[in-house]
């Protein structure tokens, strides 16, 4: 996509705002600006929650410790609803993808040539700012949950469980190939949607952004405000669908049938 | 869009993310807020042990209160009988010393009067004995025998 020629006028900003700062060819392009980004964006939630783990008392919190808290405590509260078993992973999971994705997907709200003309000045020719319209940062999170799912399956079922599940159901030793088809399906539209749900959202709401900036300066803020104001809410509801979907799908996979 | 070997980088940060909360950033908060749990949970029930002995200490304070109040009635009126009896005591002994102090001078005057009579009785004696005497020595004069009646009677009459 790098390499598409695009001329001036609307076509071109767009197309531009949308190419990301790339290096490589083939599969082994790397997509910088979405790796440098998130990466800050983690570095960011990293050192925020650490600094407040560091420093967590039983006493009165302060305000930083407190927004921690309450996050934390959401989250705790959202996996105890859901999963019933025990794991020391799926809540610290869940943060992470609660917060991480809500960071990228807030890259949304700063404005969409603040960015890439920042970059400009630095010499970047391209540089799309928000990692969640990158289907590859979509993706690497929901393959991730995804192996987890597989992984914490075979672990409490054993290998054999999970081959049955796998084979046996819903119709029967008869019906294995078909079983086995039906599952499969199951199985991967799970990552599949995950990643496209928050993709599609954060694209298109990107894209909405970008024809906005499209339009007349006295136009601009008329909808753009409603809209931002509006992608508040998306962003936060997002990287919510995203962590409870997650949190089913391992207590799903926790669960014997 | 491309999938392309971003993912590989992203799945590795979001991998390096997630262990990094899970050993680092969710224990000591979730301890914490643990921590402060109990701490809370512990606060309310010495609060409410409090407020329970509190109330048990009023409700002694308040029959103390009561007793005391009680008693010291009790003081006041056995005080006051106390007193009324004192006041009746002295009355009665001040009627007495005062019936007494009369009787003693009532019979002190009787003595005194009877001393008057006693005297003047001797006086009385005195006088008309030496009355008598100047009467029979001058017999025969009637105006010196008046002269003596006369001294006589101023005699009487002086005493």
């Amino acid at each position: 996509m790098a390499s598409e020629a695009h001329g001036g006028g609307a076509t071109g900003y767009i197309v531009h705002h949308l190419t990301p700062l790339s290096v490589g060819e083939g599969f082994w392009t790397l997509h910088l600006d979405t790796l440098f980004i998130s990466a800050v964006l983690g570095g960011i939630f990293l050192l925020v929650f650490k600094r407040v783990a560091d420093n967590a008392t039983a006493g009165v919190p302060g305000g930083m410790q407190n927004f921690a808290e309450m996050l934390v405590e959401f989250v705790d509260t959202q996996v105890k609803d859901a999963f019933h078993g025990k794991s020391a992973l799926i809540a610290p999971l869940s943060l992470s993808i609660f917060v991480w994705i809500w960071l990228m997907n807030f890259m949304d709200l700063i404005p969409v040539d603040l960015l890439p003309m920042v970059g400009a000045v630095l010499g970047l020719e391209y540089l799309r700012v928000v990692p969640s319209t990158d289907l590859n940062a979509t993706f690497g999170m929901s393959i991730s949950v995804f192996l987890l799912i597989i992984f914490y399956s075979i672990k409490i079922k054993g290998g054999i469980g999970f081959a049955k599940e796998m084979l046996l159901n819903p119709f029967g030793k008869w019906m294995i190939p078909f079983n086995l088809l039906l599952k499969v399906v199951e199985e991967v539209a799970r990552p599949v949607s995950l990643a496209l749900r928050l993709f599609g959202n954060m694209y298109a709401g990107e894209l909405i952004f970008i024809l906005i900036a499209l339009l007349p300066w006295f136009i601009q803020p008329i909808l753009g405000f409603p809209w931002a104001v509006f992608h508040i809410l998306i962003i936060t509801l997002q990287a919510f669908i995203f962590m409870v979907l997650t949190i089913v799908y391992l207590s799903l996979a926790h669960e014997d049938h | 869009m491309s999938i392309n070997a971003t993912l590989i980088g992203q799945m590795i940060t979001f991998a390096l993310l997630v262990w990094f909360t899970m050993k680092y950033v969710w224990p000591p908060i979730m301890q914490a807020l643990e921590e402060r749990k109990k701490k809370i949970s512990e606060g309310l029930a010495a609060a409410e042990k409090g407020q329970h002995a509190m109330d048990l200490a009023e409700k002694r304070a308040t029959g103390l209160l009561r007793e005391a109040k009680d008693q010291a009635a009790d003081i006041v009126s056995l005080a006051q009988k106390r007193a009324g009896e004192l006041v009746e005591d002295s009355k009665q002994s001040a009627r007495v010393e005062g019936e007494r102090i009369v009787t003693a001078a009532k019979s002190e005057i009787d003595r005194e009067i009877q001393k008057a009579k006693e005297g003047l009785r001797q006086q009385v004696a005195t006088l008309a004995v030496s009355a008598a005497e100047q009467i029979l020595r001058q017999e025969v004069d009637r105006s010196k025998h008046k002269e003596i009646i006369d001294n006589l009677d101023k005699a009487l009459g002086e005493k």
